[in-house]
C-alpha cells in the first residue's frame, strides 16, 4: 500500500521531467523557443541537479551546508581538466565528456568525504559556517593554481605560468584566475535532462531504501538512531558525499557548457550556494519534486520577466513569498489537503456516475 | 549465568557521584524494576548500560560477554535495546519505517543494491515489511502503519517505541518510565503489553517506573536507588514494605 504510493509519487516526478523535455523539443522544433530560452536550458538542468543534490544534505540528512557551490567547482575543474588532458588520447568529444562526468563526480565525492569527516562532527550554524568557508577556500585555491602538461608530465605552480618551467611544446591547462580555456561545448539539453533523471533515480531510490531510512532516522533523532544500532558517522558521510558527487556532476555539465571555465564569485561563490539553498528551502525541505519546480521557476522567471524591466525584481520577490507561504505555512498546507480531498471526491463521484 | 551482571559500576560528573557502586544481577526472562526518588540516578544507570556514558569503575556483563565501555551502537548489536523517558521516535517517518529502521542491522543489503533496485533489494524489503508488520500487529499498531509517527496518540507512541526497540532483536530490553503521562486505563493496558512481550519474546526486561501500581503489578524483583547508591534490592513485596524505601520516598 505504502510502497505503491511512493512508487506513484516518484513516477510523477520522473514524468514531469520527461514531459518538460518533450515540450521543449516540440517547441524548439516548431521554432517557438527564443535563443535566450535555448541558452537557459542547460543551466536549468544544472540548477535542478544542484537543488536535488543539496536537498539530500539539507532536507534528508538535515544538516545545513553552504558549500555546495564549492563541490560544484571541484567537479567542474576535475571534469574540464580531464577533458583537456585527454584531448589527444580520446578523440571523441562525447566519450571524453562521459568520462569527465564520472571523474568530476568521483573527485567531488572524494572531497565530500574528506571535508565531511571533520566537518560533520559539527551541527547547525557551525557546520554551515565551515562549509561556507570550504566553498570560498576551494574557489580561491583554484584561482592561484597553475598546471601545465608537457612530455615530462605535469607541472604545478601557485605563482605564474613561467615558474612552471615547462618545455616549449608544453600546454598550460589551468591558468590561475583565467581557469581552463578551450573545453569543448559538449553539453546539450538532452544530456542535461538525462543527468537530471539519473540524479533523481539515485536520490529517490536512496531515500526509499535501507540507507535512506537510516539517514532520515539520524535527522529525526540522532540519539534514538544510535540506540537502535545505526552507524551515525557512516550514513552522515554517505549522504554528504553522494550529495557532493552529484554537485560535481552539475559542475562538469557547467564546464562543458562554456568554452572557458574560471572560478569567479559569480559562478562558484557564496551567492551560488545561497541560491541553491533558496531553491531547496522554497521547494520544501526533503521534497525532491519541490526542489525541481522551485529551481525551474526561479531560474526561468527573471529571464521571462525581462520585458517588464523595472518590475522584474518586484515580481520575483512576490513569487518567492507566495511560494514560501504555499509550501510552508500550516494553513496553506491544510488548504491544499482540503482541496485535494475535494478533488478526489469529485473524481470518485464522477466515476460512480459513469 | 545471569543475563545481565553489573558489578560495582560508578560514574562521577565533576565532584558529583551520580551513580556509585551500583550492582545488579538479572536472570533471563526476569521482569526487573529500578525505582527511586527523582534524581536518584536511575536514568544515568540506563545511560551507563547503553554506552551513552562510560562507567568510571566496575564491569557490565551481558549474557557472559563484557560490554563495559563499548559504544552505544556496539552495545545495541550485543543485545541491549531501550526506550526513552521523553519519547524519541523518528517523527517524520511512517510508523512502519520506524520499525524498519529498528530492523536495520538484521536485514541487510548494500546501498548500491538499494539504489539500483537489484533483486536482493526487493527480497529483503519484502521480508522487512513482513517482519515489521508482524511486530506492529503485536502492539495493535498495524492499522496505523502508514501514519506519520508524530501523528499517533501518546499511548501508541510509547508502544511504537517498544516495538522499534524489539525490532533490533535484543536480549535485554530497557524501558525508561514507560507509563509516564498515561492515564490509569492506558497504564493497565501497558502492563498487559509488557507482560505479553516478556512471555512472547522470552525477553528480559529492566524498567524504571514511578507508578507503584505498575511496579508492584508486574516486577518480580526491584532495586531501589537513592542518591546514586543502592538502598536495597530483592523481591518486590519485601522491598516495597521496607521502612527505608518508604522513608526515601516520603521522608521521615
Amino acid at each position: 500500500m505504502k510502497k505503491n504510493k511512493v512508487l506513484v509519487q516518484n513516477s510523477i516526478t520522473y514524468a514531469i521531467v520527461i514531459a518538460c523535455w518533450i515540450l521543449m523539443q516540440l517547441l524548439s522544433a516548431t521554432g517557438h523557443v527564443s535563443s535566450l530560452m535555448k541558452g537557459l536550458m542547460v543551466p536549468l538542468c544544472i540548477y535542478v541537479i544542484l537543488a536535488v543534490s543539496l536537498n539530500l544534505t539539507v532536507g534528508i540528512l538535515g544538516e545545513l551546508s553552504l558549500g555546495h557551490a564549492g563541490f560544484m567547482c571541484v567537479g567542474a575543474f576535475a571534469g574540464a581538466f580531464f577533458t583537456k588532458c585527454m584531448e589527444g588520447v580520446i578523440p571523441s568529444v562525447g566519450l571524453r565528456f562521459f568520462f569527465a562526468l564520472l571523474i568530476g563526480a568521483a573527485v567531488a565525492g572524494l572531497f565530500g568525504i574528506l571535508i565531511g569527516i571533520p566537518v560533520l562532527r559539527l551541527k547547525g550554524d557551525y557546520l554551515a559556517i565551515v562549509t561556507l568557508a570550504f566553498g570560498e577556500i576551494i574557489k580561491n585555491l583554484i584561482n592561484v593554481m597553475y598546471v601545465g602538461l608537457d612530455s615530462n608530465g605535469f607541472h604545478f605552480s601557485i605563482k605564474d605560468t613561467t615558474s612552471l618551467g615547462m618545455e616549449d611544446a608544453g600546454v598550460v591547462i589551468i591558468k590561475g584566475a583565467q581557469g581552463i580555456t578551450g573545453t569543448p561545448k559538449a553539453a546539450t539539453f538532452t544530456i542535461g535532462i538525462i543527468l537530471v533523471l539519473i540524479t533523481l533515480f539515485i536520490v529517490l531510490n536512496l531515500i526509499n531504501s535501507r540507507a535512506g531510512r537510516a539517514i532520515m532516522s539520524i535527522r529525526d533523532n540522532r540519539i534514538a538512531a544510535e540506540s537502535i544500532g545505526i552507524n551515525i558517522t557512516k550514513y552522515k558521510l554517505m549522504a554528504f558525499s553522494i550529495s557532493a558527487a552529484l554537485a560535481g556532476v552539475a559542475g562538469v555539465l557547467y564546464a562543458h557548457n562554456l568554452s572557458s571555465l574560471a572560478a569567479t564569485p559569480k559562478n562558484f561563490g557564496y551567492n551560488m550556494s545561497i541560491m541553491i539553498l533558496v531553491f531547496v528551502v522554497l521547494g520544501g525541505l526533503g521534497n525532491i519534486r519541490g526542489s525541481i519546480i522551485a529551481a525551474v521557476i526561479l531560474t526561468a522567471l527573471p529571464e521571462m520577466l525581462r520585458g517588464l524591466n523595472n518590475y522584474r525584481m518586484l515580481i520575483y520577490a512576490i513569487v518567492l513569498i507566495v511560494m514560501m507561504i504555499f509550501n510552508s505555512s500550516p494553513k496553506a498546507i491544510e488548504m491544499r489537503s482540503v482541496f485535494m480531498e475535494r478533488f478526489k471526491k469529485h473524481k470518485t463521484t464522477a466515476k460512480e456516475a459513469a | 549465568m545471569a543475563m545481565l551482571e553489573v558489578t560495582n559500576i560508578g560514574i562521577s560528573f565533576g565532584g558529583l557521584k551520580a551513580v556509585d557502586d551500583f550492582s545488579v544481577s538479572i536472570e533471563k526472562g526476569q521482569l526487573y524494576g529500578l525505582i527511586g526518588p527523582n534524581g536518584a540516578g536511575k536514568t544515568t544507570v540506563f545511560n551507563l548500560l547503553t554506552g551513552v556514558y562510560k562507567p568510571d569503575t566496575g564491569t557490565i556483563l551481558l549474557d557472559g560477554s563484557n560490554i563495559t565501555g563499548k559504544r552505544t551502537i556496539e552495545i545495541n548489536q550485543e543485545g541491549i535495546a531501550r526506550t526513552f523517558q521523553n519519547i524519541r521516535l523518528f517523527k517524520d517517518l511512517s510508523v512502519l519505517d520506524n520499525v524498519k529502521a529498528g530492523l536495520h542491522n538484521h536485514y541487510k543489503y548494500s546501498t548500491m543494491e538499494g539504489i539500483l533496485r537489484l533483486p536482493r533489494y526487493h527480497k529483503v524489503e519484502k521480508a522487512m515489511n513482513e517482519r515489521a508488520m508482524e511486530l506492529l500487529k503485536v502492539f495493535d499498531l498495524d492499522q496505523e502503519a502508514d501514519y506519520k509517527a508524530s501523528n499517533l496518540p501518546y499511548g501508541k507512541q510509547r508502544k511504537l517505541e517498544i516495538a522499534r526497540a524489539l525490532a533490533t532483536e535484543p536480549k535485554l530490553l530497557l524501558l525508561d518510565e514507560p507509563a509516564a503521562g498515561m492515564n490509569p486505563n492506558e497504564t493497565a493496558e501497558l502492563m498487559e503489553t509488557i507482560r505479553f512481550v516478556r512471555d512472547k519474546f522470552e525477553m528480559t526486561i529492566l524498567l524504571i517506573e514511578h507508578d507503584m501500581k505498575l511496579v508492584s503489578g508486574i516486577c518480580e524483583k526491584l532495586t531501589v536507588l537513592n542518591f546514586g547508591q543502592v538502598l536495597t534490592q530483592g523481591d518486590t513485596s519485601t522491598v516495597l514494605n521496607d521502612k527505608r524505601v518508604i522513608t526515601a520516598y516520603l521522608g521521615e
